[in-house]
This record gives structure tokens, sequence and C-alpha cells, in this order.
């Protein structure tokens, strides 16, 4: 309601892009640096991951930008995806955090090394813990009053988007990041929490579209709208579930694929056992 | 498929007849998304008269689909890799997977859990008939292809 101001909304919306813009500017930034002394270094970085981590980047100055027009539900819903699943799995798969410890010194690492095994972090970054965090938020927002609030707030309004960001990070980083995960569980507790967090991301968008004339909670929408971001929602959801699948199973078939070859170099004569 | 690799590794049937499943199932799935709910527009994305509970429980499956279709493709690559690859059984648990989909759809999705219905403002018994009666046919053929691929051996077996 309050993004419908026409031309000086466009303003305002600009000014407000600025933020965001800024902090996606940085990790790149922060990140291409990293490349380049790994590079002088003599070592080698993927530009496979180079390419995924500043794809992310990317998408969150995209979701923020004046062109989606915040102000409509499928506006919205089209920053949430972005924002939440598909630019995390981006920056996930650019691998920061190996890139960070490649490039610090020894004795900088230990800090580094120490939070990756800290308890708090363990707790935080469990698969489960993640996606409470992600899909328990989006419930928090579409169906209380914080959707309202965050409309009418600028501080709220940004702190939703990093919320969502952060948790979309820590689920995509849990469930398949290359990035090493202390005590990460096994496949199967990582697909389950999957399949539960995905199928609660859908039930919440057939919810939204079954109940499209009063959800979200003061969000001043009409029906159709919501009904069609509530489809955006559903089937944008699934594609980023695909996406976080394949990228799951990937890494399995390549940590598959170098252990049949160190049983073939060790014992070529034998068929590798199943 | 080539078949230049010498065959000194054992067919997994077991997983091979699986991983078929996992796909039948998967791709079925897929398929009835693509051609009644978004090309025919036969199947509704939501149904007035669905409850809660039923959404839910869709929300669920949609995304195990997902992940049988995902698993499903690595593995199939996995056993091409190793070479224990029963390909006849595969094609078996394929078809078998096609008609487990169906069936499941035509009785739980559509009747159970009350999600929609086949097609909207006809009789829809002929329809109802017709979409079980296909489900039964891709079973019986999965099966007679299992029952026929059962000399690529069972779980385990040493090497043919």
């Amino acid at each position: 309601m309050l993004a419908h101001g026409g031309s000086h909304g466009t303003g305002a919306a600009a000014a407000t892009w600025l933020l965001p813009v800024l902090v996606a500017a940085v990790l790149a930034a922060g990140y291409l640096a990293g490349v380049v002394r790994l590079r002088g270094s003599g070592r080698g970085w993927s530009r496979g991951r180079t390419a995924s981590f500043l794809l992310g980047t990317g998408l969150i100055s995209a979701a923020l930008s004046p062109a989606v027009d915040a102000g409509t539900a499928g506006g919205h819903m089209a920053q949430h995806l972005l924002l939440g699943m598909f630019a995390p799995i981006a920056l996930v798969l650019g691998a920061p955090v190996t890139l960070l410890l490649a490039g610090l010194p020894v004795s900088a690492r230990r800090p580094v090394a120490v939070l990756l095994r800290s308890r708090a972090l363990h707790a935080l970054s469990h698969v489960a813990t993640a996606a409470v965090l992600s899909v328990g938020g989006l419930y928090l927002l579409y169906l209380t009053p914080l959707y309202a609030l965050s409309a009418r707030s600028e501080v709220v309004h940004h702190l939703v988007h990093l919320h969502f960001l952060l948790a979309g990070y820590l689920f995509a980083w849990a469930v398949a990041g290359p990035d090493p995960a202390p005590r990460r569980p096994g496949m199967a507790v990582r697909l389950a929490v999957v399949v539960v967090a995905g199928g609660l991301h859908a039930f919440l968008a057939k919810l939204l579209y079954s109940r499209a004339p009063v959800l979200p909670v003061g969000g001043g929408h009409d029906a159709a709208e919501v009904e069609a971001a509530a489809q955006v929602m559903y089937y944008g959801g699934h594609v980023a579930d695909l996406l976080l699948l394949v990228a799951l199973f990937a890494a399995w078939y390549r940590r598959t694929g170098r252990s049949l070859a160190r049983e073939a170099t060790s014992a070529p004569s034998t068929p590798a056992a199943v | 498929m080539t078949d230049t690799a010498p065959r000194q590794v054992a067919a997994d049937r077991r997983r091979s007849v699986w991983t078929g499943t996992m796909l039948g199932i998967a791709i079925m799935a897929a398929a009835d998304e693509i051609v009644f709910h978004q090309i025919l527009s036969w199947h509704h994305f939501y149904d007035r008269s669905t409850p809660d509970i039923s959404l839910l429980s869709d929300g669920l499956l949609q995304t195990a689909y997902l992940v049988l279709l995902v698993a499903g493709f690595f593995w199939f690559a996995d056993l091409r890799r190793r070479g224990t690859l029963a390909r006849r059984s595969a094609w078996g648990g394929f078809v078998l997977g096609l008609g487990i989909f169906h069936l499941f759809d035509g009785i739980v999705d559509h009747k159970l859990l009350d999600l929609h219905e086949i097609r909207y403002g006809v009789d829809v018994l002929p329809y109802d008939l017709a979409w079980n009666g296909v489900a039964l046919v891709l079973l019986a053929v999965g099966a007679i292809m299992l029952w026929r691929s059962r000399d690529e051996g069972p779980a385990g077996a040493d090497r043919r």
C-alpha cells in the first residue's frame, strides 16, 4: 500500500535499495579479494564457485531492486524466494568459508576453527534449527501482524530480509554446502528435514491461497493478487528445493567417485564391494 | 548403453530395481503436474473442499517426489559408473513405479485426501475408473517385467 506512491515512491525505493546493494557489493568484493589473494600465492580456486557466489550477491541486489515492486503481494513473495532460497544456495555453493580459511594465515585460522567447533554454532547450524528459522520465519511473517509491521517500518523490513537471507544460508549450508560443517548429520536426516521443510513451505503457500481474502494479516492486498503470489511461492519453493537437492546429491556423487577411484588404485584386481 | 566394460562386477539388481522404481514414481508425479495441472488444467491447484491436513500431506509428498527424482537420477548414474546396473530390472522397476504413483494418486490423493478430482464439471466416475485402470495395467506390466528380468540376479548375487 505504502509503496504504491507513484514516482516519488520509486525514488524512495531506490534509496532503500542502497543498503542491500552496498552489503552485496562488500560481500562480492571480499570474496574476489580472497580469490585474488589465493591465486597470488599460487593456489587455484574454482571459477564455478566464484561465479556462483557472485550470482548470489547479484540475486540479493536484484531481489531488492526497485524493479521488484515490494508493495504487491507477488513482488513481496519474489523477494522472499530470491533472498531466502535462491541467493543462499548460490552463495553457499561459492564455499566462502573454505576460501576464507585457505586465504588466512595459519595464526588467524585458529579463531575461525574455534568458532566452527563451538557448541553454539553446532546447535545453530544444525539442519533442523536452520529449517525452523527459515520456514518458521515465513509462518510468522505471513500469519502474524509482522507482515503489516514490516510494510510500515523500514527497519523491520530490512531485518526481515536479513533474517531470511541468513536463515536460508544456514539451511543451504547445513543441507548441501561444500563448506565444512562440524557434525553435519547424515544424508537420511538431512533429506528428512528437506522433505519436512519443503512440505511446510508448500503447505503455507496453499494456506495463503485458500485464505487469500484474509492473509497475509493486514496485508491489504486483494485476493487474486495473494492467490498469484501463493502459486509463485509454491512452485518457486519446489524449484529451489530441486536445486538444493541436486547440490546435495552432486556432492555425494563426487564423494563416492573419489572413494571408488581410491579403491580402484589400491586394489585394481578386486571388484568394488557394494 | 555401452557394454564395453568387462563384466567382472555383479549386477546390483536390488539397487537397480529401487532406482528404477524411484524414478518411475517421481517422473509420473512430474508428468501429473505438467499434463493434468498445467497443460490440461483438469486438476485444480486448490479445491475449495480440501481440508488443511490434506494440503499438508500433499506438501510433504510433493517434496518427497523431488527427493526421489534427484536421488533416483544420481543413483542411476552411480550404478552405471560402477557397471552394476541391471538394465531390464531397472526398467521393470521404472514401469512399476509409474503404476505405484498413478494408483496412489488415484486412490489417496483424489479420494482419501480429497485434494482435487481428475476433472471438474463432468461425471467423474468414468475418469476415476480409467485412471485407476491405467494404474493397474502399469503395475501388472511392471511386475511381469521384473519377473522376466530375475535372471539378472538377486540382491548381492555372485558375478554372472
